[in-house]
């Protein structure tokens, strides 16, 4: 069943239990050769698992894994052309970081001298040429963390795994590192699989993001369409901040859907496949594409009242009570032309939203 | 240490226990130590100084005796610390490493409990186990009791060593290329080498000063160090037994300190 695909990973109905309970539940996707991908996910969501069934330490209870067109799945970890950044590293504490970027090469049969040329280049992409002598505990968390990269990226594997590699990081370290890990793979060539929990740096990196939750891809797709379109609950809600409101469809016309929430305020957006007039649904509102006024600007502007204002330096968000309706949160930008739309609490406004800001749920 | 609620100087007659329970546990040792630098063939009497008992120890009329001993201590020593080292090594890469298995918890159990057991049980259990196979007593018996029940003791270091070094180690160097073999080799067992040591120390002194359960598997005229002294001591004590005791005790503050000096270095780096 061997055919060259340009798909670097193929994930046919993959399932994994550990006795009754199940980790994953049949997954099936397709990572393409040279691209960047995430596995998004709160912890438990099955992504690490699903990287540890690539790499080959946790084998797969039915289905297979394909490394362009060709089944890996019962292959031990030494077999696969597939290396991965550890979350904690792992760096052998017993070897000098040139020692340890070549141990790869080395394990390939590669000389020693020729292991560690190749270490050395590669340590200079990482721009760490000057620590070559040192062992690893000598490093900062930053620099043991470009060694692990370097490690993993010396041999060339047809596929690198990132299992977190950025979570001990402080935030600054953390958002230049992304910049750097983006680059270092558009340099390489090399197809990434990078597993977070965080989906600001999902959507910062990836080509495309898999959202996963209970063992389950809930999407698949590129940053924007993961936020803007959200095709369900759980993604709406776990990426980015958003208003989820309980509405009823009342009817579907010309590809858009009127709907209703409590309090008789009334709402239009794009209509969704699967949810038909009479479905009670949510629909998610991001904050940031709403907007306050003092007097209505369209005919669905809803009325609200102030609560409170919250600055978060870049944004200030506005917490408002909708009449006889949930809370609801709008952001503005802290800039002259959002700060003009920030009202003091109590008073009363309406809430105007972009065309595309709301967006029906499949539960 | 911080001067807080806790701290135990806080209590009346800390300093007093303290100084007791040091002077209790080490006096006996000072005594033999400095006696054994007597100018005096009586063991009470206080001469000046003098290495006579220890050249006593070399060309007295009992250093026959004693050199050849001192010769089986240390092989035996050498050969079962070795042995029981790699089997404890083994057993703990069995144990921590191989996954879950049956009888894994009975294995630990197994290989732990002869640290338990009166080492007089052990003793006449040993005897009469090569009593029952027909086993001639000698040096031979000596040395696989020895590897016997050094195993444990090197087992207690190696596997706390191991169980401190995660798992992802080896994961990373077979996901480099390592077979299980190469990432045993090249990764988890220099990592162990610390508590590899310190099993092999520890096994190596257990064996070194063992006396009751090499008393009851030695052959007739066989001796080991603890049994020749035992021996020597039973017609009288000589201060040669205590410029021996000293050199014993000397070569186990060698092997300990050996042993803190690595797992020191290696918490450094």
């Amino acid at each position: 069943m061997t055919r060259k695909t340009n798909d670097a990973i193929e994930v046919r109905n993959a399932v994994k239990r550990y006795g009754t309970f199940t980790a994953l539940k049949q997954v099936s996707l397709t990572i393409s050769d040279n691209e960047f991908f995430t596995l998004l996910g709160p912890s438990g969501c099955g992504k690490t698992t699903l990287l540890r069934m690539i790499a080959g330490f946790e084998d797969v209870t039915e289905g297979g894994i394909f490394l362009f067109g060709e089944e890996i799945e019962g292959l031990p970890p030494h077999k696969r052309p597939i290396n991965t950044v550890f979350q904690n590293y792992a760096l052998f504490p017993h070897m000098t970081v040139l020692d340890n970027v070549g141990f790869g090469l080395e394990m390939l049969g590669k000389s020693k001298s020729e292991a560690r040329k190749r270490a050395g280049e590669v340590l200079e992409m990482v721009q760490l040429s000057q620590f070559s002598a040192r062992k690893p505990s000598q490093l900062s968390g930053g620099q043991q963390q470009r060694v692990a990269l370097a490690r993993a990226l010396a041999p060339r594997p047809k596929v690198l795994l990132l299992d977190e590699p950025l979570s001990a990081l402080d935030l600054k370290l953390r958002k230049a590192m992304q910049i750097e890990l983006k680059h270092l793979q558009k340099e390489t060539g090399i197809t990434f699989i990078f597993v977070t929990h965080d989906q600001e740096e999902a959507l910062t990196m990836s080509d495309r993001v898999a959202v996963m939750s209970a063992g389950e891809v809930q999407q698949l797709g590129d940053a924007r369409e993961i936020y803007e379109r959200p095709r369900n609950m759980f993604v709406a809600d776990f990426i980015g901040e958003t208003n989820l409101l309980e509405v009823t469809v009342d009817q579907i016309d010309a590809g858009r859907a009127a709907c209703h929430l409590g309090g008789g305020h009334r709402l239009t957006c794009d209509a969704v496949d699967g949810i038909g007039a009479g479905a009670r649904v949510h629909m998610s509102l991001r904050p940031e594409r709403l907007f306050l006024s003092s007097a209505p600007t369209e005919s669905e502007s809803l009325k609200a009242r102030v609560r409170e204002n919250i600055f978060i330096g870049t944004d200030i968000s506005t917490i408002l009570d909708l009449d006889d309706g949930p809370e609801f949160r709008v952001r503005a930008s802290n800039s002259s032309r959002g700060t003009s739309r920030v009202f003091e609490p109590g008073t009363e406004v309406f809430v105007n939203m972009e065309r595309g800001a709301a967006r029906l749920l499949v539960d | 240490m911080a001067k807080g609620k806790y701290d135990l100087r806080v209590y009346p007659g800390f300093r007093a226990i303290t100084l007791l329970c040091l002077v209790i546990l080490y006096s006996p040792l000072i005594v033999v130590m400095v006696y054994s630098f007597n100018a005096s063939p009586s063991i009470t009497n206080w001469e000046g100084l003098s290495l006579r008992w220890y050249a006593d120890v070399f060309t007295g009329p009992e250093s026959a005796k004693f050199k050849s001993a001192a010769r089986n201590s240390f092989v035996i020593a050498l050969i079962a610390a070795t042995v029981a080292t790699t089997i404890a090594t083994l057993s703990a890469t069995a144990i921590l490493r191989g996954g879950k298995f049956r009888l894994r918890t009975l294995s630990f159990g197994l290989i732990s409990l002869p640290l338990m057991v009166p080492e007089i049980v052990t003793a006449v259990a040993t005897l009469i186990f090569f009593n029952a196979i027909g086993f001639d007593r000698g040096l031979l018996t000596i040395l696989l009791a020895h590897i016997a029940f050094c195993i444990p003791f090197a087992y207690l270091p190696i596997s706390a060593r191991m169980q401190g070094i995660e798992a992802t180690y080896e994961q990373a160097a077979m996901d480099l290329y390592a077979t299980r073999r190469q990432a045993f080799t090249r990764v988890l067992l220099p990592l162990m080498a610390p508590g590899i040591v310190s099993g092999f120390i520890l096994a190596f002194i257990v064996s070194l000063d063992d006396f009751i359960i090499t008393n009851f598997v030695k052959g007739a005229g066989v001796e080991t160090l603890p049994t020749a002294i035992f021996g020597a001591v039973k017609q009288g004590i000589k201060p040669n037994i205590m410029a021996i005791s000293t050199m014993l005790l000397g070569v186990s503050v060698v092997m300990v300190t050996l042993s803190w000096l690595i797992s020191r270095k290696d918490r450094k780096t």
